[in-house]
This record gives C-alpha cells, structure tokens and sequence, in this order.
C-alpha cells in the first residue's frame, strides 16, 4: 500500500513538471505564481458527500495551497451559494441546485481550455449522453445545465460552448435499498415501496425536490400515472401523485420518513424499516455494521443525482489560478479513485483507474468478481472475493438512468404540496 | 410617585429652603439612578427581543423568489396561511400535544413537588432527592430524546421485553414513530419545569396553615384542594407557562420522535427557513408567537402571579 502510495507521488510530481512548464509558457510570471500560491486559501463548501478532509489534506500536500471546507445540507448549501456569494471561493454543489443558483450571479463561468482533462470528461456531462445512441434521461440533466455563453453568462447554452457552470466531481444512479434478510425474496420494481407486504415497514426521504422523484418513480411502476417528465412534473401531475402517497401514509404504509443520512441508517440497521429510499453511502455504512443491506437495481431504473465544483463570481488573480489548479487536480484521477471506493463515479473514470488496483476498478467500475477483499478509503471491509457490486458496471448503472435529480417548474407549488403531505 | 409628590409639598411650603431644593435634587438624582440602573436590561431587551421580533413582523410581509428575497408589503404569506387546511390541522396537532404534555407534566410535577414538599421532612434529604431530579439535565436535550429510539424501537429493549415476558406476540409498533413517543418524550423532557416551582411554592406554604386544616376536622383530600393547590397556583401557573411555551415552540422532538410523520407549527416553520422561505416562516411565526401569547393571557386571567409572588 505504501509502495502504490510512493510511486503515485512520483508520477503525480512528474505530471505536476509537466504542469509547470505548460504554466510557464502561459502565466507571464511563473516564478512568483509557484511562490505565492502557498499563501491562498480557498473556502470550499458543499453536501456531505464530497466535502473530505483527506481531500484538503491532500490538496495541501500536492498543490501547496489551503483549501478550507464547509460541509451542509443541501438546502443549506442552496441559501449559500444563492444569499453568501462572498463567504465562499468554491461551491461544491449539485446540477439541479445549479439550476436554482445559477441565475443568481454569483458563480463564474469556467473556460474549459485550462481544463487539462476537458475532452476525457464522460459524455453525460458534455452532450447528456453516456454513448452515441443513448437518450437524455428526464429531469435535470447535467447537459442541460452545465454551459453557459461566457465568464459572465447568467443563462444556460443547449450545447458546449467552452465556458462551463460546473466542473462535474462525482455523481451516482439511486435506487431503493432493502433488507434481503427481513424480506426474503426478490425485489425489481419501484412499485414495492407501497407494496402492502411491507406495511409500517418502509420509508421514504424527507426532502422534496428529491423524495417526489422517488414517490413518482413509485407511482409511475405501478401504473398509476403517466408522466410527461417526472423532472418537471405538472400541478395535476403533482398531486395525482402526492394523493396516492398520502393515502399510503394514512393507511400506515411508512414506519417514518428520514431527512439526513444518518436517519437512514439507523433505520434500516435497527430493522424498523426493511425497504426505503436511500443513498449509496448509507448501505455502505449498514453493510459495514454486519447487516445485510442491498442497493437494489429495479427495472424501471435509476434516479441520478450529479455534483460539481462552481467558482465564485468574487475569484480572480492568484487565486482563480489556485482555483483552476484544484479543478485539474481534482480531475487528475487521486480525488476520483478516493470517491470511487465508496462506491461514487468521478467525471473522468480513466484517470482514476491508475490509483485504484486492478481488483477496486474491476469490482467498482467495470462490475466485476471481487478478486480479494474490497476495503473502502477508510479500511473497512466492503466485499469479499467473489462478490459484485449491486447493479453491476457503471455502462449497466449510469446507462438505466430514469431521471435525474431536478427543480421543476412547480417547485413552490411542489414544495407546499409536500408539506401538506408530510403533515396529513 | 408617593415620594416624589411628597417632596413637592415640601418644597411648596417652604419655597426658599436649600434643603428642599437638596432633596429635590436627590429625589431627581434617584429619578435618574432607576433609569439607570433598569437602563442595561431594557437595552438588552430592546436589541435581542424586540428588534428582532419586529424585524420578524416586517419580513412576515415580504415577498420570496426561489433563491431570494425582496422587500415588499403584501399580504400574500398570511393569506396563503390562514386559507390552508393545513395550517388548521397544524395548529390542531399542536394545541393536542400542548394540552395533553401539560396535562401528564402537571399530574407528574405535582406529585413529585408534593411528595418532595411535604413527605421528606429533613431539609438535607429534600435537596439531596431534588438535585436526583435534575440529573437528567446534565445531558442534553437531544440525547435524552434520542436515547428513546432504540429503546421503544420494534426490536428495541420494550418490546423484546414485553414478548420475552409473554405479554405480547408481536412486536408493538405503535410504541415509536407515533403521537406516544412525541408525548412521552416531551413529558419526559419538560416535567422537572413543572416540579421546581411547584415545590418551590409548596416549601413557602406556612405549615401552620395545614395544621389548622386538620385540626378543623380537615381530610387529607380536603386540606390538598382547599389548602395546598389554591396556595401553589401561582407554581403550578408558571409550570404551566414553560411548558406550554416550550412544547408550542418545539420543532426537533416531534421529527424525531414521530420519524417526520407528524407535524407541528415548528416544523412548518423549520420546513419554510430550509426551503429559503423566509418571509412565509416569519408570517407563521407571527402566527404563532400571537397564539402563544393569547393562550399565556388565557392562563394569567386565573391567577395574578405578580401578586402571588
């Protein structure tokens, strides 16, 4: 492990070489760029997921710079982004916050020529499809938001234009988790959630913009309803779909409704629910208490969520190149193989292959028999020899995406209608 | 005021005097030290009470975006409010679990007060079981309530109890993520609010008073409602007040302890300020804050506090 370790420093200073001389033909004083870039501090913020202090420590280690982070909720991270433009350099966020954010102001766009690894970057990300004859899931779609027209644009472009909103980190296909033990038999459909089998024994998350998707998910498995675009539902849409889920809560479908990851958890660990939804991470951590948990695929397919790194509108000089040099970095495959072994995707897979070994980017990306035992960044134990991943490989997961995690139009009117429904 | 027209007559009768202008020149003095020394706490009121709750009355008419807020003055966050079937069932739920925390809490505190009061007679043991009553407090709120969960969970320490005992076959789910865990985690949260001024009342209580009762021919029931309770209802009120303020204010206990399926007005209000909301929360919290108030003027119409004290 030490070994892998050294000679990954080794080739990342080589590549850092190489990065300094292109620097130097295109900074007009490289010298004093390399000698100040250890006095900026960069404030980072974002969800949970990938606001990591062993990604500041590294940062540090590799780019000399201090990159300070701030870990929310996302609906803490939206009031951030959108109210505080000058409390943060980096925003850490996800595509549909994006959309809410964007029009704001107070990100800058970035100019995708200083983005070393710009054209190695997976297609969901540029034209919205993960291979030439793939369609464009519903809701928001990372393409659909993710260029603008300029440094300054404040409206989203239909197709690349060289000046991104967001640089994509990590993103990941959602699907509902369950206890194989507690229910005994194979699960493939959404419309299992409300299935009466599981009375008083499922959940579902308590945050709109992501727990509708997931109760249309369940509503369109089970033939109710028929939906235009489950990302951007209409009010009647909204509460043909919103009736059936209330009428599953008054008929005790839902053992209880859970807001943070940790609820998540614990809800599924203690065995108070066997069938929820929930988030990679969160199996993860029931996994590793002993208990079997299961992200299950289903046939309708996926719910996607995708996150990224937006600059501050206030970035510029110095810093905006410190800035620049954490993006290339990120892209440059440490951060990517890190979060890949937690069971995320990075937005250029092929640079993260050369710090993971052979067995990680067989069982994690390409869905392959675990060779030996898979351990996550943090050492414990994910899988044993043998076993594959859930969903199998990232083709198989990110290619059945049904609909991405999205603001609709509605949203207010969504947002009260959810209310009432919690509240019923 | 008595003083002050005193002083005037004073000095009405004897114009000239220097030492009527001296006490005069006191009596302003003291005007002035009053002033003064109320001067610190209106000051901090005024800056951590009133400012921000009149800010929170001025942004209840502001307009909302997605993202933002804009000044305006418009009636839109009341009406959507006060028209919404919802609000109603809120606030329903929140006055049943007020009225029925109030109801276990007041059973509870009182007994506890009356048992610590009148039953323990030293004085060293009475401190000693009071303190035993406030080591609950010494973690935090959160933890005791969170502490329920696996204990009233379906596979939790209750219920594996109960069917180990054989008093039940399956496992009971109402126990947890209902309308009886959120009661039973307010009650246990709040009640020592009830106890301490209720025993600190009962402890002013003159015992002569009761020996009276008895020798008139009193029972113990008779000398409990005719003596004791009408002299410790100025304690009972101010436990009252607690706790009906804090459980009307409450938003955390309820989502956990009813797994999100409940809701009360804290949580709508919570719900509102996580969705950028702002000037819809400050509109329900208005609301609230009026309803709050209106119930505590309610409770004070029954006892003059401030002459019981």
């Amino acid at each position: 492990m030490t070994e892998a370790t050294k000679t990954g420093l080794s080739r990342r200073s080589l590549l850092k070489g190489a990065a300094a001389g292109v620097a130097a033909s295109a900074f007009p004083a490289p010298m004093i760029w390399a000698q100040n870039i250890k006095d900026v501090t960069l404030r980072q913020f974002g969800t949970g997921v990938s606001n990591i202090n062993e990604v500041a420590q590294k940062v540090k280690e590799d780019l000399g710079f201090t990159l300070e982070m701030t870990a929310l909720d996302s609906d803490a991270v939206t009031q951030r982004a959108a109210t505080q433009p000058k409390s943060f350099d980096i925003a850490d966020i996800e595509y549909w916050i994006c959309k809410k954010v964007w029009p704001t102001g107070n990100l800058q766009g970035m100019d995708v020529s200083k983005i070393r690894n710009y054209d190695k970057i997976v297609g969901i990300f540029k034209d919205g499809k993960l291979t030439p004859d793939s369609t464009i899931a519903q809701g928001t779609s990372p393409n659909s938001v993710g260029f603008t027209d300029g440094p300054d644009g404040t409206r989203f472009a239909d197709q690349e234009t060289g000046w991104m909103t967001l640089i994509p980190t990590i993103y990941n296909a959602d699907t509902l988790g369950i206890r194989p033990d507690l229910i005994g038999r194979p699960i493939d459909s959404w419309a299992e959630l409300l299935n009466p089998e599981f009375k008083g024994k499922a959940s579902l998350l308590d945050i709109s913009a992501i727990g509708i998707m997931d109760a249309a998910m369940v509503c369109e498995a089970m033939g109710e309803i028929t939906y235009g675009n489950k990302g951007n539902m209409t009010r009647d849409e909204i509460d043909r779909t919103l009736a059936i889920m209330t009428e599953a809560k008054k008929a005790g479908q839902f053992r209880a409704f859970w807001k943070t990851f940790d609820e998540s958890v614990n809800l599924m660990a203690s065995g108070e629910v066997v069938i929820q939804s929930m988030w990679s991470p969160a199996i993860t951590a029931v996994k590793s208490r002993g208990i079997p948990c299961v992200y299950q695929p289903l046939k309708e397919g996926y719910r996607a969520w995708g996150g990224g790194i937006g600059l501050s509108k206030n970035l510029s000089g110095l810093e905006l190149d410190a800035a620049y040099e954490y993006i290339n970095w990120y892209l440059d495959g440490w951060v990517g193989g890190f979060l890949m072994r937690q069971g995320y995707y990075s937005a250029v897979p092929e640079t993260s292959k050369n710090y993971m070994t052979e067995n990680e980017w067989g069982y994690w990306f390409e869905g392959k028999p675990a060779t030996e035992v898979i351990t996550n960044p943090y050492g414990d134990a994910m899988a044993q020899p043998g076993e594959t991943r859930d969903g199998g490989s990232f083709e198989e997961r990110m290619g059945h995406i049904a609909c991405w995690n999205a603001v609709m139009d509605e949203n207010q009117y969504m947002v009260r209608k959810w209310n009432e429904f919690i509240a019923a | 005021m008595t003083a002050l027209s005193k002083n005037r007559r004073l000095s009405g009768s004897r114009p000239a005097s220097l030492l009527a202008q001296l006490v005069t020149g006191r009596t302003k003095n003291r005007h002035l030290m009053g002033w003064l020394l109320a001067s610190p706490l209106a000051l901090v009121l005024l800056v951590f009470l009133v400012l921000p709750i009149v800010m929170i009355v001025i942004v209840s008419f502001w307009g909302a975006t997605e993202f933002s807020i804009y000044p305006a003055f418009q009636w839109d966050n009341y009406q959507f409010l006060l028209t919404s079937p919802v609000t109603y069932k809120v606030f329903l739920n929140t006055f049943k679990y007020a009225v029925l925390t109030w109801a276990f809490t007041l059973t509870i505190g009182f007994t506890v007060a009356y048992f610590l009061a009148f039953h323990v007679r030293s004085l060293t043991w009475q401190i000693a079981l009071f303190l035993l009553c406030t080591i609950p407090f010494w973690t935090s709120n959160i933890i005791r309530m969170i502490s329920w969960i696996p204990f009233l969970g379906r596979n939790g320490i209750a219920n594996s109890t109960l069917m180990s005992m054989g008093v039940i076959d399956e496992p009971l789910d109402w126990l947890l993520y209902s309308d009886f865990s959120v009661i039973l985690a307010f009650v246990h949260l709040y009640t020592l609010f009830m106890v301490v001024p209720i025993f600190n009342t009962m402890m002013r209580i003159d015992r002569s008073l009761i020996e009276a009762a008895y020798d008139s021919g009193a029972t113990g029931w008779q000398t409990l409602t005719n003596v004791i309770i009408p002299l410790c209802k100025p304690g009972i009120m101010i436990g009252s007040i607690f706790v009906v303020t804090l459980v009307m204010g409450d938003f955390i206990t309820v989502r956990f302890m009813s797994g999100s399926q409940s809701a009360n007005v804290g949580r709508l209000i919570s719900n509102d300020i996580g969705l950028l909301q702002y000037p819809s929360a400050a509109a329900t919290a208005v609301i609230l804050l009026i309803t709050v108030l209106m119930v505590i003027g309610i409770l004070l119409r029954f006892v003059d506090i401030r002459k019981e004290l």
